[in-house]
């Protein structure tokens, strides 16, 4: 049995999402997405190696799409309307809620603004849409008689989920994009401990890249300088590269924004960093320096944003922040509208057209679906302070906020906009946390202060601010999953080769999972858990219940053997209750096999028990077993010149103690008993187990009865041995 | 494994609570699984239970119901509050027919296994809002279709009745089967998820519950289903189609154009609120209504929790009907309420005397509040202003008794409409139901054996229960499935027992109870050597035979009969002198070896499995 896994898309790059995993014969295409860089064939998955003959309804039993993001659905309308794909499609509620809008603003895009040849219609998209089955969080989906999927919440943006796939006993999970903190208005990633043979995560690095772009911030000044080396020392005190940035940010931050920092970071911490004095500030670093920070990286961050921008439009500046028509625009808004709430701020917030007021209606109707803290308020998508942006306000005098489509400035209104107010000192930009090469974002990004626009240069003079919102997942979340998890394969997709390598060997140098990153159109082969079914009997299941005590001395054999100075009262006792399972498996013809106890063997069969045992009259010179244990016993005890049984039996497992490590020696008093191995004291002038010659005429020699069954023979041997001091070394 | 189930249903006649459990034994052991039924109306009586000292019992219910029903709980509490500062607190200062009745306990053995040995009886008055909060902490929500694991050993999962909002069919499934209880179900509800009646499919035992249209006393025509129970599909279509949806709206049609002719004839309507379904789908169809006839009549809603309750239900697509759902992907609110809130033709306040209320008040209107027993909240006000109105309207369902509800506000000139909505599966439908569902058995409702005949079902068996009693059902499967890893299959050394034509192999490893499955995997440390010897024996020895073996590896010795042991009739020993003294002594059930040295010692125990059967 094998997993098999096609990486159709984001195969050690960002882009166009798209992986065929074959379990046991059942076929599951995860993710359809677009790659946005490219225009030709390599925009879209090579679907041809799916299936040659292009018939994808045989080739495929269901296709999962985990969020709306176009790298990961972008394909899904092409794949069903072009390509004739007509089999099922999970999602969940916000992803098959969202999805159209994104398409179908992408379409717009192409369409309408860049003049391209549209690669699928609105009534594509919406055909493609009436496929879909929506799924909840955790509900148990039975796709076919033997195909099981679940989705798990993933944060990252709304409606975004990982999901478990489980075809006879193999199971893996898919995760998509996910984070493993919780931002403002989404929640942390949660899934249930699975048994898997297969996890396929989404290695992304947006996040952590650029938040080092923080140091946009021009506010640098002596003071800095020294703050800078602070948060050195905080730095060797974090390992985690998300939080080394973030610090450095804050605390370039000139007084007032820390102030107004403040505000914000009271709540959270209930630590003042209003007068910037160092001492305070350290506490404030080693304050953040806790696990607290970690989790509220992303509110930190998003308050930065506001800050920036209320900054702007405190100064009569304009703001325009270019985003897609769902997920960060609706993030940020909440923040906004809540802070100018707060603030009693009259500046006014606009949506423009793209951007409808619409999609609000959504996150409405999908509040379930954030965080814990949005949900507790019913009304948190009813923005107070934001209004349709139209054409005209464009040149309109005074500040305001405004939110446009496309994100990444790749063309239409928000591009417009971008013309008129970019050459302005007074006005700020704030940029998607990620833009593609290519786009005009990402030229702003890397600082050319002239921007070429359709022959005419623009002179970009305004503050351009990076988002930076990390709704991706970071190497350590990757690792506290894929630890979490402990499937027994991991690949990484959907990340750049170099920085999947590195992980790659940390998941399999630290956590001993194998790992691989393949590229596009490889195909990887992973072995498969398959079980063998059997009936089993109450009696065999009783008998696995049963408590199986092993009490061990934490000492190994060979330590105390060399002699070391720990004394038999210093050695802690080890408990160890490993119950064993054990049982017989039948097989009769033409019949399910069993498994049964092995009385219920006997009487399946209709036969009696016979046993074999052993039996040996063990000879130990009473002189010999004194010398070695006077060191250890009491001068009482030596006095003993005439042992009784008892006497004799404690001589015997003061002895045996210190030199067997296994095994729980137990004393009765009357006899003595190792597992199965069972002592006592022989008085009889004839002992029918007395088969040693000679040894009857020493004087002082005590004979000892024992019998074990075969089962511990090893044992059995071993202890007697030891009391006839064949195997003496330090005696 | 064996069950213990028992139907217990909890009135409470003053406070009209009602609260439907199933109670789930296993094994010996203390365990109590109990759920709620039917609606989120159904969980009223649980803080009764959680409040008792030493309540153990896990509970689950959904995540809509859970959240539904402890608005309603808070909100009989907060009424309860009112009646008392009208009546004061002593219960026989309030009117007669106000008094409470003594509340049903529960069966004896289920009290122990609900509350411990010294379980505390139920107690009386009414739970308080800290009982509440307290309840629900102590219940765990699923939505569905998601499992849940009780101690490793069950899986639990609710699945849509289409009866109310989050109501829902529960499927217990464990290692030996898995049982399926069926509550008041419904095929194509306007506002719950369907009935999804395929994941009760291929249950081994169905607890059918769906007592509530007991009343529907239609003749059954069997003969239409009882041929062709192969054809499942056309079966089900039959079963599902929309009869019962286009009735249903039929109904509020019904309702809505009564309460137009009340309005327009200067009258007021009085809707108590019950099922929460059932309210929004009238709410939303009277605005119609008034829309189509041009009224501006205000409707108003006077509850406490309405507000929550309204805003609530607009986001939860995963508990709605197919309908529902298309408009989230359009973009437009699930209920109507909410654009009628924002148009301000319906209002929402949370009392009678809220200031708000009385500046907007006018009248001619259309009011909803609790409650509709008629005996607690803003109800109470309004039957008292309107009750000699022959023009105003009173909207009952038919669940309550009409004649005793308004028995307190005679003499009554208010016209009384009863409707009753579906809250069930019709009786004729039963049977096909079942049959569809493929059960090996099913455990009926004793009251309705007169009604429902299973004579002619062959393909399940069928036993009936009664309320309150506890019914043994014998294991559902003999043994349970194990899982073995391939590791340990791998290694599997086959013995071949001739004489009974069975393959055997000895197994070892670690038992995992787990999700409701039973997994063998291998050891952490597999001990050491590989156990290749067999342990267990049986036979009878011969002793020329033992010789012989005992020969074939270079041992030699001499059978002596042991006569003077009495108990040991077939009883020998060997002697063996070569290569070493040693002894070999044979009897019934048990052969004993001594030998000195360790080598001869397993060279005779060899010799000795030769002549014997073992694994």
């Amino acid at each position: 049995m094998a997993i098999d896994c096609l990486v159709l898309g984001a195969g050690q790059e960002v882009g166009k999402s798209c992986v065929v995993v074959t379990i046991n014969g059942k076929r599951i295409m995860f993710d359809c997405g677009m790659h946005m860089a490219y225009n030709d064939h390599r925009q879209y998955p090579d679907f041809s190696r799916i299936s040659k003959s292009c018939d994808f309804n045989n080739a495929i039993d269901c296709i999962v799409i985990t969020h709306f993001h176009l790298d990961h659905i972008g394909a899904l309308p092409y794949f069903t309307e072009i390509c004739g794909y007509n089999g099922p499609i999970y999602m969940t509620y916000p992803t098959r809620a969202l999805a159209p809008i994104m398409l179908e603003d992408y379409r717009k895009v192409l369409v309408d603004r860049r003049g391209e040849v549209e690669q699928f219609t609105s009534d594509h998209i919406a055909e493609c849409m009436k496929k879909v089955i929506a799924v909840d969080l955790k509900q148990t989906v039975q796709v076919d008689k033997d195909l099981q999927i679940r989705a798990y919440y993933a944060g990252h943006v709304l409606g975004a989920a990982m999901f478990y796939a489980k075809v006879g006993d193999s199971a893996m999970v898919y995760t998509g994009d996910y984070n493993m903190t919780p931002d403002r208005h989404l929640g942390a990633a949660r899934i249930d401990r699975l048994q898997l043979d297969l996890l396929i995560t989404d290695f992304d690095f947006h996040g952590i890249c650029l938040v080092f772009q923080f140091t946009f911030c021009k506010c640098y000044n002596s003071e800095i300088e020294y703050r800078n080396s602070l948060f050195i020392d905080y730095a060797a005190a974090v390992s985690d590269t998300v939080d080394y940035i973030i610090v450095s940010y804050l605390i370039s931050l000139p007084c007032p924004e820390m102030e107004a920092l403040a505000f914000g970071l009271r709540s959270t911490y209930a630590t003042t960093v209003r007068d910037s004095k160092y001492a305070r500030e350290r506490e404030f670093l080693k304050a953040a320096a806790s696990s607290v920070l970690h989790t509220a990286v992303a509110s930190i961050l998003s308050f930065v944003v506001i800050i920036v921008v209320h900054k702007c439009v405190a100064g009569g500046g304009k703001v325009l922040i270019p985003a897609f028509a769902l997920g960060r625009a609706q993030e940020l808004c909440i923040l906004l509208d809540d802070y100018w709430e707060r603030m009693n701020l009259r500046v006014p917030i606009y949506f423009s057209a793209g951007l409808t007021i619409q999609a609000n209606m959504y996150y409405k109707m999908l509040i379930s679906w954030t965080s814990q803290k949005v949900k507790e308020t019913y009304n948190a998508f009813d923005f107070k302070n934001v209004h349709n942006f139209d054409r005209s306000l464009i040149d309109a005098p005074g500040p305001c906020v405004l939110f446009a489509t496309p994100g990444m400035l790749t063309g239409g209104f928000s591009l417009e906009v971008f013309k008129h107010w970019a050459p302005s000192e007074m006005n700020l930009i704030t940029l998607p946390g990620y833009c593609l090469a290519g786009t005009i974002g990402n030229k702003l990004m890397s600082g050319n202060p002239t921007i070429e626009l359709e022959g005419t240069k623009i002179d970009v003079r305004c503050q351009i601010h990076q988002l930076a919102f990390s709704p991706h997942t970071d190497g350590k979340g990757i690792m506290d999953l894929v630890k979490f998890l402990s499937p027994q394969h991991v690949i990484l997709v959907h990340g750049e080769k170099p920085k999947m390598a590195t992980l790659k060997e940390r998941i399999q140098s630290e956590l001993g999972i194998k790992c691989c990153d393949p590229a596009n159109n490889e195909s990887v082969c992973i072995p498969s858990t398959h079980y063998v079914k059997a009936g089993a009997s109450d009696a065999f299941i009783r008998s696995c219940l049963n408590p199986n005590f092993q009490f061990l001395k934490s000492g190994s054999e060979e330590k105390s053997v060399s002699g070391s100075k720990c004394t038999e009262g210093t050695l802690p006792l080890w408990i160890k209750d490993e119950r064993v399972a054990e049982g017989i498996l039948v097989l009769e013809k033409s019949e399910k096999a069993k498994v049964v106890h092995q009385d219920e063997l006997l009487l399946m069969l209709g036969e009696k028990r016979h046993e074999v045992q052993f039996a040996y009259c063990c000879p130990v010179n009473v002189d010999e077993l004194e010398k070695f244990t006077t060191t250890s016993l009491t001068p009482t005890a030596r006095m003993l010149r005439d042992p009784n049984k008892s006497s004799l039996i404690r001589l015997l497992v003061a002895k045996l103690s210190r030199k067997l490590s296994e095994g729980n020696i137990q004393d009765f008093g009357e006899h003595l008993q190792v597992e199965s191995f069972h002592l006592s004291v022989c008085l009889k002038d004839t002992c029918p187990y007395r088969i040693t010659n000679g040894l009857e005429d020493k004087p002082r020699t005590a004979f000892f009865c024992c019998t074990w069954s075969a089962a511990d023979d090893k044992l059995a041997r071993k202890i007697i041995s030891a009391m006839e001091n064949r195997d003496l070394v330090e005696t | 494994m064996s069950y213990l189930i028992a139907h217990w249903t909890f009135r409470h006649s003053q406070s009209f609570l009602h609260c439907q459990m199933i109670f789930i034994k296993l094994y010996a052991r203390k365990i109590l699984i109990l759920k709620t039924g039917r609606s989120p109306m159904g969980m009223l009586g649980l803080p009764f239970l959680t409040r008792m000292e030493g309540f153990s019992a896990k509970i689950y219910i959904t995540e809509a119901a859970a959240r539904i029903g402890q608005l309603m709980m808070e909100e009989l509490i907060c009424m309860n509050m009112e009646y008392r500062q009208f009546y004061g607190a002593e219960e026989s200062s309030g009117p007669q027919w106000m008094k409470w009745e003594e509340l049903e306990l529960l069966p004896s053995a289920l009290r122990k296994i609900a509350l411990g040995e010294d379980g505390s009886e139920l107690g009386g008055g009414c739970p308080c809002i800290a009982h509440v909060k307290d309840c629900i902490s102590k219940v765990q929500t699923l939505r569905f279709g998601e499992e849940a694991c009780y101690n490793g050993i069950l899986i639990i999962k609710a699945f849509s009745s289409g009866l109310d909002i989050g109501a829902c069919n529960w499927i217990i499934s464990g290692a030996k089967g898995n049982i399926a209880y069926i509550s008041g179900s419904n095929f194509a509800s306007g506002h719950a998820m369907d009935f999804d009646y395929r994941a009760i499919q291929g249950s081994d035992l169905i607890l059918y519950s769906d007592l509530s249209s007991l009343d529907s006393t239609e003749d059954i025509d069997q003969s239409s289903f009882s041929d062709d129970n192969n054809n499942w599909e056309e079966l089900m279509n039959s079963l599902s189609n929309y009869d019962e949806s286009v009735e249903e709206m039929e109904k509020l049609a019904f309702i809505c154009s009564c309460a137009i002719d009340s309005v327009k004839a200067g009258g007021s309507v009085l809707i108590p609120i019950n099922r929460v379904g059932v309210f929004l789908q009238l709410l939303e169809q009277i605005a119609i209504f008034m829309e189509c006839s041009s009224l501006k009549i205000p409707i108003y809603i006077i509850s406490s929790v309405a507000e929550e309750l309204l805003a609530y239900t607009n986001t939860i697509p995963e508990w709605l009907c197919k309908q529902r759902q298309e408009k989230l992907f359009s973009g437009d609110p699930l209920f109507a309420h909410v654009k009628l809130i924002k148009e301000k033709k319906i209002h929402v306040f949370p009392a009678v005397h809220s200031p708000k209320l009385l500046m907007n008040w006018q009248e001619p209107c259309i009011v909803f509040s609790p409650h509709w027993s008629l005996r607690l909240g803003p109800t109470i006000h309004l039957l008292r202003r309107w009750s000699g109105d022959h023009n105003s309207l009173l909207v009952l369902e038919n669940e309550v008794d009409a004649e005793l509800a308004v028995l307190p506000f005679k003499p009554i000139s208010m016209k009384v409409l009863q409707c009753s909505f579906l809250s069930g599966k019709k009786l004729q439908k039963v049977q096909p139901l079942l049959k569809i569902l493929q059960p090996k058995l099913v455990l009926f409702p004793e009251e309705w054996r007169t009604h429902v005949s299973f004579s002619d079902v062959t393909s399940f068996s069928v036993s009936h229960y009664s309320e309150n009693e506890t019914i043994h059902i014998p294991s559902l499967k003999e043994s349970a499935e194990l899982e073995i890893a391939a590791d340990i299959a791998s290694k599997f050394q086959w013995r071949m027992l001739k004489q009974k034509k069975l393959n055997i192999t000895r197994l070892k490893g670690r038992l995992f109870v787990n999700h409701g499955k039973h997994q063998l995997l291998p050891e952490n440390e597999p001990g050491g050597s590989s156990q290749t010897r067999p342990f267990l024996h049986w036979g009878s020895p011969d002793p020329e035979n033992l010789l012989a073996e005992l020969s074939k590896m270079g041992i030699n010795g001499s059978v002596e009969r042991c006569m003077t042991d009495a108990e040991s009739e077939d009883g020998f020993t060997v002697k063996v002198q070569d290569p070493e003294k040693s002894m070999i002594e044979v009897r019934a059930a048990v052969t004993v070896i001594s030998a000195a040295d360790k080598n001869l010692a397993s060279r005779i125990v060899k010799a000795m499995e030769n002549i014997l059967e073992g694994i």
